[in-house]
């Protein structure tokens, strides 16, 4: 067994790289931050792709299947002699796979900001947050312990928070990233429950010791966690719905996801690395980390399915209305997630059972490339146009073809067509939803083709349209680096498919056989094709036909463009009802109570003092008469004390 | 000599004491609460001299004392008339009660 100790510099570089650019980077090093920066990300990528190659096809494997390997384990915080948070280094299939999709991800991300945020006032702050996100993500999939994947998970949301924020003059930034903070901590509350139910009964916070106490049903921590209940659930119900909770609000799953569409005030790079391609995934990480245990409860397993599946359809309708572009990408990275996450849900533990775990994986591989190159596509867009709306663009096809062609490749991997690689994860998907339940089957195809027709909507409306604009751009397309980012993600997203996930990460370990079934494939794509074709009818060219729909569907329009009201609950809520009946009482009760409490005992002391000030008279025969008093006491004392001795 | 017991003299040192201290408590003229001081500085002279000559007549030691004291408060008189012209100069009267500025 070689030595993985090499595998603390993966996240330990981009801290470094934190420390340095966030300390020093603003007034040394502005000029060289952004190259400092990528050089960093590129050997970590670097040591995550060695990782990966030693993990996957020389040292990985025992008997057939891919094993935990703990890495690095450093007792850190001892509760009890059974309770300890463990610093560690967990390699396994998923975590391994995240490492290279986390740091190559973020790599092409620093590459385009390298011209995007150029001429930026604040571009080493910018870069530092890349690295604190960069290493928060890393630890956070490297953790083998529940609490230390716990502190990443928080480091995570505030580096989401820093970076939402960047344009911190911007009042709509400020309460974009207090939002998502608020949002995503308040899950996390959840996440803390769970995380105490489930060491509580199995006794341990390590990863592999919980999850082999809890999946043997003679083991006697499994016997007390599913046999204690709670308001009629069993505890082991309610510890991995409660972590599920804290999952949910960070992948944005109804009604946690409020905060999604607003995290698009940040600069569009961060959109690509956090909330499309590596944060918002985090939550199918942890249910996917979790799995075994998941597996050996259904009524956990059918809250992960319902809540991904009814996440995908309500981003999907409300994603087909949006005209900021940067939302209608939110909403599909919701939807997609939601995919990704009804996959674990109604996959089983094991072999061919497992197969919706694989295509949930093998969908979050994917998925990071095109969406991430949606999102940088987007970005160039909008630093061409200088606006998010689609009413300001039209017609850009051939003034960028670069972007054009990258945006296209990614619209047609997200609808799932061959041989895109969309397509192989998304069939995957879909027969782990017909093979489980086929009312879960429906609702995926038809959210499929939802996918397909908002995303052509998207694309039709960036670059047709209108007349094609043939005037020349002051600074060309985007500078060297954000071109080639575009390329090598596309070639990504052409090939990604044909990577074989299905035989290294799997649920229990062992490879699977996985073929494309044609005939199962026929109707997803027909309907995807048949979503395709109704976006190029309605807005290849400018017309009136989509504006009578929508006026025909009246009031549902207006529901699905008012993204359901759902903004609008939560504010009456807060404001009427939370604000009023508990933030004003509990306002007064300290301003009055404790505060007034505090103010009684500062009063009665001066009222005390005032009365006693009169002995300091500034007479000195006064103090002679004190002085005489005191001695007439103690003489009194003297006496009293030593009468019965003499 | 015979008639005059110890605690006669006793008495009379002690009336001087608590006269002297009487007039250190009340008087608003400092040099009459010199005076007062010195009062009860002699009146423990008495004292000792008074236990010298009764007690252990032929020894000197409270001599001694007394001849000490008398030393010390000539030495302490002097500072105090010291310490009364400083305060008259600043304050142009040499009462007592005008030199409370240590008042809260």
């Amino acid at each position: 067994m070689n030595s993985y100790a090499y595998i603390t510099l993966i996240p330990l570089l981009p801290l470094i790289t934190f420390v340095l650019l966030g300390l020093f980077g603003g007034k040394y090093l502005k000029a060289s931050s952004g190259v400092l920066g990528t050089l960093s990300i590129l050997i970590t990528t670097l040591l995550s792709w060695y990782t990966a190659w030693q993990y996957f096809f020389i040292s990985g494997k025992t008997g057939g299947a891919y094993q935990q390997i703990i890495a690095l384990k450093y007792t850190w915080l001892q509760f009890s002699p059974n309770i300890s948070i463990d610093m560690g280094i967990l390699l396994d299939p998923i975590s391994v796979m995240m490492i290279a999709v986390v740091s190559f991800v973020s790599l092409m991300v620093h590459l385009f900001s390298l011209g995007y945020m150029k001429g930026e006032e604040r571009f080493a702050t910018y870069y530092a947050f890349l690295s604190l996100f960069t290493f928060s993500m890393l630890g956070l999939v490297l953790a083998a312990n529940i609490f230390q994947i716990y502190i990443f998970w928080e480091l995570v949301g505030v580096s989401s928070f820093l970076l939402i924020g960047f344009y911190f003059e911007k009042p709509s930034a400020v309460a974009a990233s207090k939002k998502a903070f608020i949002i995503t901590r308040f899950a996390d509350l959840g996440f803390l429950i769970g995380i105490l139910i489930l060491a509580f009964y199995s006794g341990t916070l390590d990863f592999g010791v919980l999850i082999n106490r809890l999946t043997s049903l003679q083991s006697p921590e499994y016997v007390s966690i599913s046999s204690a209940s709670f308001m009629g659930a069993s505890m082991l119900t309610w510890g991995l719905v409660l972590v599920f909770i804290g999952g949910a609000g960070k992948s944005a799953m109804f009604p946690l996801h409020v905060w999604l569409p607003d995290a698009m005030e940040g600069p569009t790079p961060v959109s690509a690395l956090i909330h499309a391609a590596t944060m918002v995934v985090a939550g199918v990480f942890l249910v996917a980390r979790l799995f075994p245990v998941f597996s050996f409860n259904s009524s956990a397993l059918q809250v992960v399915t319902f809540t991904g599946v009814f996440s995908a359809l309500l981003a999907a309708i409300i994603a087909c209305t949006q005209t900021d572009i940067k939302r209608v990408l939110a909403f599909s990275t919701m939807s997609q997630i939601g995919f990704m996450m009804f996959a674990l849900g109604v996959s089983g533990y094991g072999g061919e059972k497992g197969l919706g775990y694989m295509a949930s994986m093998f969908h979050l591989f994917t998925h990071a490339f095109f969406k991430s190159l949606l999102f940088l596509c987007a970005g160039a867009v909008i630093h061409v146009i200088h606006s998010n709306d689609m009413k300001d663009m039209g017609g850009l096809r051939k003034i960028m073809p670069l972007t054009h062609m990258s945006f296209l490749i990614a619209c047609l991997a997200i609808s799932g067509i061959p041989p895109f690689s969309g397509f192989f994860s998304k069939e995957e998907i879909l027969l782990a939803a017909y093979r489980s339940s086929k009312m879960v089957y429906a609702v995926a195809v038809m959210t499929s083709a939802l996918t397909a027709f908002y995303m052509f909507r998207l694309y039709y409306s960036i670059f047709w349209s209108k007349e094609a604009r043939t005037d020349a751009l002051p600074h060309g397309e985007g500078t060297g680096s954000m071109k080639i980012t575009l390329v090598i993600l596309a070639v990504c997203s052409l090939f990604g498919g044909f990577v074989p996930i299905s035989s290294w990460v799997t649920s229990d370990g062992f490879p699977l056989k996985t073929q494309i079934d044609f005939g199962f494939s026929i109707w997803p794509v027909l309907l995807a094709v048949t979503g395709i074709a109704l976006a190029t009818y309605l807005y290849k060219t400018e017309n009136k036909k989509p504006q009578q729909i929508a006026s025909s569907l009246g009031g549902f329009y207006k529901l699905a463009y008012q993204k359901f009201y759902i903004d609008e609950i939560y504010l009456f809520i807060t404001r009427k009802i939370i604000f009023n009946l508990i933030g004003r009482p509990a306002a007064w009760i300290d301003k009055h109570i404790i505060d007034g409490f505090m103010n009684l005992l500062a009063t009665i002391t001066e009222k005390i003092s005032w009365i006693i000030r009169g002995i300091q008279s500034g007479k000195v025969q006064n103090y002679a008469l004190y002085f005489f008093g005191g001695i007439i006491g103690l003489a009194a004392l003297f006496i009293y004390l030593t009468h019965n001795a003499s | 000599m015979q008639d005059i017991n110890l605690s006669h003299i006793l008495f009379v040192s002690t009336a001087l004491f608590f006269i002297g201290m009487f007039g250190l408590f009340t008087r608003r003229n400092m040099i009459t609460m010199l005076m007062s001081v010195e009062l009860i500085l002699n009146s423990v002279n008495i004292n000792f001299i008074a236990f010298n000559k009764y007690l252990y007549p032929d020894k000197l030691d409270g001599v001694f004392f007394a001849i000490f004291i008398i030393t010390i408060a000539a030495a302490e008189a002097a500072v105090a008339i010291a310490i009364i012209i400083n305060l008259y100069r600043s304050h142009h009267s040499i009462d007592v009660e005008d030199a409370s500025e240590m008042k809260y």
